[in-house]
């Protein structure tokens, strides 16, 4: 069975739930990415959506008009990394309980989880049409300044997913785990083909 | 020189393009609009058989996950129409024209039409940024973007056009590096593994491993994005660098990073190696990543503009 989270997404419902879980998300999903990021914590301006108990998506959607509103037509996960110089401030400003993106975050984001009891999840990559099939409505846009991808667009979704955790509550980071992995093996794998490179001689 | 009475005439001297050469390059923007927006949609078919191997040898359930998601997701792309992913690039165009192509000295003017065509009409996202100025320009189109790399054959009139349409999750792990000769072949096995096992992890794959080996940066920078368009399954004529690019095929799938880092049984979609001679004082290295959307096409036009798609299976415009 799918186990889904709706917001407003309360500590309790995000306390069980540990990194490699797959998760669905019913509700409001605003995406934010670099410069929404950086005018909330390095320029001070003010969020104009109240993110408490929400969710956030690293995501730049392909968007046409349609009539007084807008309709999503491809949206997908950006790289989350790009966002770690800031995610742990942003989490205590915000109140987010759900970050989705793409690929791992950091240690800052980690701590950020931690403290604050929020989530970051991995909507798969390049899957932005399946997503676009899970926004129920595009309720209105904010900071559109900033141009079609860096723009807040607030989402109504509809078991939107699978969001797989990467990290939890609990300090736990599916990436850092699988990256130690990456480097313990690639050292075995260079020795063996640089034996079959010496091709200076 | 006395000439009979019945030769050709001599034509008028030409002082603006003729009528039917502007109506050749609005045909040609046209079908160039439409290949772009067509790319964005619809991965080619090398990459679409290498996913379905890939996907059918998986076993770890995360990475079976993903695999669903993306096939499930190709499937509605193309049956809603729609760009598969969601970051349509900043687009490039490589193009090989015959000195004789009879519209090579518009081909510039009309691929930054057909961007702005294929902008509205795809649609494509805006993603063209003017550097300093810090603004989406909104119509795919700037300084230098599209991005042409031009390749003039002599003797020849047809024109082959292959588009390339990268996320900027998969552009970001790109580098290059000078190395000294003593490091060898060793150290630029070292130098991609490195570059993979770190910033490939979030770049969306199993990745198409580009690799250039030449002089310095920007002539191995170069090369290696060359070796992402050449078709998956190719391999270096010479038999060395064919040796190079299954071992290090083998060696990153053995790391085992799977589809989006999930771990799994693969890392790659392939690694393609592109060479230059090189000053032998240097090893010039460079990377450059496609991820697993890996969308690239070619297209090949007669010179009255006739054209054959290459890189799709039944691809209609």
């Amino acid at each position: 069975m799918k186990k889904i989270l709706t917001t407003p997404i309360k500590d309790e419902d995000i306390a069980g739930l540990h990194a490699g879980d797959v998760v669905y998300l019913n509700g409001l999903l605003v995406t934010c990415r670099d410069v929404g990021h950086r005018r909330l914590i390095e320029l001070g301006q003010a969020l104009p959506v109240d993110l408490r108990g929400n969710a956030i998506f690293h995501a730049g959607p392909i968007v046409v008009k349609d009539g007084d509103g807008w309709k999503i037509i491809s949206i997908g996960p950006t790289t989350s990394m790009r966002m770690e110089r800031f995610e742990r401030d942003f989490i205590r400003e915000t109140g987010v309980k759900l970050i989705v993106g793409k690929g791992g975050m950091g240690p800052e984001t980690v701590e950020g989880c931690r403290e604050h009891k929020a989530l970051h999840a991995v909507f798969p990559g390049g899957c932005a049409v399946l997503a676009a099939t899970q926004v129920e409505r595009i309720e209105r846009v904010e900071w559109l300044d900033l141009g079609m991808p860096e723009a807040l667009w607030v989402c109504r979704v509809k078991e939107f997913g699978p969001l797989i955790i990467s990290i939890d509550t609990q300090g736990n980071n599916l990436f850092e785990t699988n990256k130690a992995e990456f480097n313990r093996l690639k050292v075995p794998a260079i020795a063996e083909i640089s034996k079959e490179v010496r091709f200076i001689k | 020189m006395n000439m009979p009475a019945s030769a050709s005439p001599v034509p008028a001297p030409r002082t603006a393009p003729l009528p039917d050469k502007e109506q050749a390059a609005r045909e040609l923007t046209d079908i160039m609009a439409r290949f772009t927006g067509y790319v964005g949609k619809r991965l080619p078919q090398d990459v679409l058989d290498k996913l379905a191997e890939l996907r059918e040898r998986e076993t770890k359930p995360l990475a079976k996950v993903v695999y669903d998601s993306m096939f499930d997701n190709l499937e509605k792309a193309d049956r809603l129409d729609r760009p598969c992913c969601q970051d349509t690039g900043a687009l490039q165009y490589f193009v090989r024209a015959g000195a004789g192509f009879p519209l090579l000295g518009e081909l510039k003017a009309i691929l930054g039409d057909a961007v702005r065509q294929a902008t509205k009409e795809a649609p494509l996202r805006h993603n063209a940024v003017e550097t300093f100025v810090e603004k989406n320009t909104g119509t795919n189109t700037g300084t230098s973007i599209p991005w042409i790399d031009w390749e003039i054959v002599p003797d020849d009139d047809t024109c082959t056009i292959e588009v390339y349409m990268a996320g900027g999750g998969c552009s970001l792990p790109g580098a290059a590096k000078v190395l000294m000769p003593a490091a060898g072949y060793e150290g630029v096995v070292q130098f991609v593994f490195d570059v993979i096992t770190s910033y490939g992890v979030n770049a969306c794959p199993p990745l198409l491993v580009g690799v250039g080996v030449s002089t310095s940066v920007e002539t191995a920078a170069m090369l290696s994005k060359r070796a992402i368009l050449r078709p998956i399954g190719s391999h270096h004529p010479d038999p060395q660098a064919a040796k190079m690019e299954a071992l290090m095929e083998k060696g990153l799938n053995d790391v085992g990073i799977g589809p989006q880092g999930m771990s799994g049984s693969a890392s790659v979609m392939g690694v393609h190696i592109e060479a230059s001679a090189r000053h032998p004082s240097t090893i010039g290295v460079g990377v450059s990543v496609g991820c697993w959307a890996h969308r690239r096409g070619t297209i090949r036009f007669q010179p009255d503009l006739s054209y054959e798609i290459l890189s799709h299976k039944g691809a209609v415009l």
